[in-house]
């Protein structure tokens, strides 16, 4: 067609679609140039753009409704203390209907059509990978709140964050020393049999060890599964801890079922809300979970010791002392991870504060000034606790909570330190370019 | 289909490309990398077109060739860390060969035996994904690399992460699929197949092989998936089981449907009709999958042959 070294050599010369229209006008005369005007970036006193990528629709819904809720909260606190660098926050939503190839078109309509400064979201860890190239190319800041170990791993790209919630498998690795030292030592471990499953599965079992204490059972159980009584034979006659993370509607049956099979001689259990976030622990058959034990990021319910800067964020999002919404106590909020928005949006205030944030010609600047932060101090920015974090990986690490059933209520017995789930680094994305 | 106007035929068809190729440098930003997703899946509607429309098979399944053509490509790269050209040659290589085996079984059977044949096939496919998780990144998939998906030709190198030169790509692909998809209708091959969609006994009884046409017809629409879904995860360096999921293999049914069955452009019709209508819709409520629904009853009730199957059917008698 052309000059292989050329037209083609788009990598080295820096071709782009306005460089060929230059050359296709200068040669045949053409005048083909309203598409081509560039709108005009942010000016100083424009609102700070940020497309927050939310489940909306599809499997993450009642997860994507409650960050909504908190993201509002959060950016109501920062417009009324004066925004970012002076300037108000405007938040863009689009649904990624919890699909990673809408996920990826959606971070594009914020990069191209809607101009965002950065991007904002999501949780489901498929959604979160399925779009992390679409930000890299566009060279878009996208700041995640998925708690997946994907950001961690240094697969994604430098243009991917998670600097508001603990990654998976910082959270498993903070359970094992005290599961170990007051649930028991022999753990049988039961969780579905696709990605979330695999974390509690493979990061587990060395945590424990390393307690002196060991899996000696591992159920996986197909997602498409609807009854669990099959199942429960395989669990080992010693176990002492049942360590459990079913998720999704059929979560309700499980424990049913678990419930009579055991009867009121049961081991030890132990499970991550993730099971039943947005669901009423109270609701009929899960009488069954009474005094066992759950990890939850921040607390649903609302505790005795809470600081004041726990109730304010409370008091601003919205939900009442059992965890639902204020005025519908049937709306139960996902508040294991939710916190994660409010504390995601402090920190990209303050990473644009440090880098003198002015527009999207900036973004570079924003994503080494976040790569700098290395502690966050617990207060009204950081309501679930203090943090540090490891610009090397793009990941934080806080404490996390162990909380009891009890009168139909989680209290929480245990909060683990933050070097409980510091581990070693395994990439280091301050080594790509930008 | 008339046979009369070969010259029309070819002439819109190029014309088609010429728009496409024109577009890429008028379109804004966003709707420039979105009819570049738009082509390319475009292409995975005409490979299901080319069975559904032509033979009249209506199959359930076609998300595994789309995700064998996904995986074989992306995983050559992540895993093996062949380049982008060995990597699309795998993609293509494992739909033809999955396509050959399914074909080989599930033409055993026909109608809503073939359909139900063919979505097991495809759940076994996508359960085998989540299965083989250690090396498919399972449900949650994994990213090929940006630094790996560059084209390289000694000392030229194509970036397939550059917007320009993916939907430069996206359009190649699609331009030569469009090409060959309207070559093969308006062959003797492409006849039998239309006769066997009509009356598969008559066609028998006319000395043809059915089932050997039938074979080649799910081998090269199987094939033509698969370098969609090859080129999906090389353009946009993403592999996930969502895209085998049976959500995928209704989606190219509803664009051809939409778009018009055994119609050549039908298919891209179809996938921008239905992105266009999500993505416009989306911003307004997050009903908007009602919203989807009503128009494909609406163009069900009044376009029952699909746009250009309608248009075709009242006004241009030539399209192919």
């Amino acid at each position: 067609m052309t000059d292989k070294n050329g037209f083609f050599d788009l990598s080295k010369s820096g071709f782009t679609r306005r460089t060929a229209l230059k050359g296709l006008a200068a040669g045949a005369g053409l005048a083909v140039a309203p598409g081509f005007v560039r709108y005009a970036q942010a000016q100083s006193s424009a609102p700070i753009k940020i497309g927050f990528q939310s489940h909306r629709t599809g499997i993450g819904a009642a997860y994507g409704r409650w960050y909504e809720k908190t993201t509002a909260a959060a950016i109501k606190a920062i417009n009324a203390a004066g925004g970012i660098n002076g300037r108000q926050v405007e938040v863009i939503i689009e649904d990624d209907g919890t699909d990673p190839g809408r996920g990826a078109e959606v971070v594009g309509k914020f990069a191209t059509q809607h101009k965002t400064d950065i991007v904002f979201g999501t949780l489901f860890s498929h959604v979160v990978i399925g779009s992390a190239p679409a930000a890299g190319e566009a060279k878009m800041p996208y700041f995640v709140v998925s708690e997946g170990h994907h950001v961690a791993s240094t697969k994604l790209n430098r243009y991917v964050f998670q600097p508001g919630i603990t990654d998976v498998k910082s959270q498993i690795q903070s359970m094992a020393p005290w599961i170990a030292a007051n649930a028991g030592k022999k753990v049988t471990q039961i969780f579905p049999d696709f990605a979330f499953g695999y974390d509690h599965r493979d990061y587990l079992p060395p945590a424990l060890k390393a307690q002196g204490a060991e899996v000696i059972a591992q159920i996986a159980i197909p997602p498409t599964e609807s009854s669990f009584t099959k199942y429960f034979p395989q669990i080992p006659a010693e176990t002492e801890v049942i360590y459990h993370v079913m998720v999704g509607p059929a979560v309700l049956t499980f424990v049913k079922e678990l419930g009579e099979f055991y009867g009121s001689n049961r081991p030890q259990l132990f499970g991550f809300i993730d099971s039943l976030e947005a669901v009423d622990i109270n609701s009929p058959g899960l009488e069954f979970l009474d005094g066992s034990h759950f990890w939850e990021g921040s607390p649903r319910y609302a505790q005795a010791d809470d600081t004041e800067a726990q109730k304010a964020y409370r008091a601003a999002v919205g939900i009442d002392d059992n965890g639902a919404a204020v005025g519908d106590p049937k709306d139960v909020s996902t508040a294991a991870h939710m916190f994660g928005c409010w504390e995601t949006l402090y920190v990209v205030k303050k990473a644009m504060e440090d880098a003198g944030y002015k527009g999207p010609e900036d973004r570079a600047k924003l994503v080494e000034a976040t790569e700098a932060l290395k502690e966050f101090a617990e207060g009204p920015e950081h309501p679930q606790g203090a943090k540090t974090f490891n610009g090397k990986i793009h990941q934080c690490f806080g404490i996390q909570n162990i909380s009891k059933v009890e009168g139909g209520k989680l209290k929480v017995v245990h909060k683990t330190k933050i070097e409980d789930g510091l581990y070693e680094a395994e990439g280091d994305y301050t080594t790509q370019a930008l | 289909m008339s046979e009369a106007s070969p010259a029309k035929a070819y002439a819109l068809h190029l014309g088609v490309i010429v728009l496409l190729f024109v577009l890429s440098f008028l379109l804004p930003d966003y709707y420039h990398g979105l009819l570049a997703r738009i082509m390319v899946l475009a292409v995975f509607a005409m490979g299901y077109n080319m069975l559904f429309g032509y033979v009249g098979l209506l199959s359930l399944g076609h998300a595994m060739f789309f995700g064998a053509g996904l995986y074989g490509a992306g995983l050559a790269i992540i895993q093996l860390g062949w380049s982008v050209p060995a990597a699309f040659a795998a993609g293509l290589a494992c739909g033809a060969a999955l396509a050959l085996i399914i074909g080989l079984l599930a033409l055993r059977t026909t109608g809503v035996a073939f359909m139900i044949v063919t979505m097991m096939f495809a759940q076994v496919f996508y359960l085998a994904i989540l299965y083989f998780a250690a090396w498919t990144g399972g449900d949650q998939g994994q990213v090929v690399p940006q630094p790996a998906r560059v084209l390289t030709f000694g000392a030229t190198s194509l970036d397939l992460t550059n917007p320009t030169m993916r939907y430069m790509t996206a359009l190649g692909l699609f331009s030569l699929v469009l090409l060959i998809t309207l070559a093969v209708v308006r062959s003797s091959y492409g006849r039998v197949l239309v006769a066997i969609r009509e009356n598969e006994e008559r066609t028998r009884m006319l000395g043809y092989d059915t089932f050997s046409n039938k074979l080649a017809a799910v081998v090269v629409s199987g094939t033509i998936c698969a370098a969609s879904g090859a080129a999906y995860a090389l353009l946009f360096g993403y592999v996930g089981s969502s895209f085998a999921s049976v959500q995928y293999s209704i989606l190219p049914l509803l664009w051809v449907l939409l778009g018009g069955a055994a119609t050549t452009l039908g298919p891209l019709i179809g996938t921008l009709f239905m992105y266009y209508v999500i993505d416009l819709t989306s911003g307004y409520t997050s009903a908007y999958l009602l919203i989807v629904g009503i128009a494909l009853i609406l163009l069900v009730l009044f376009f029952p042959k699909g746009i250009l199957g309608t248009i075709r059917q009242r006004w241009l008698g030539w399209l192919p």
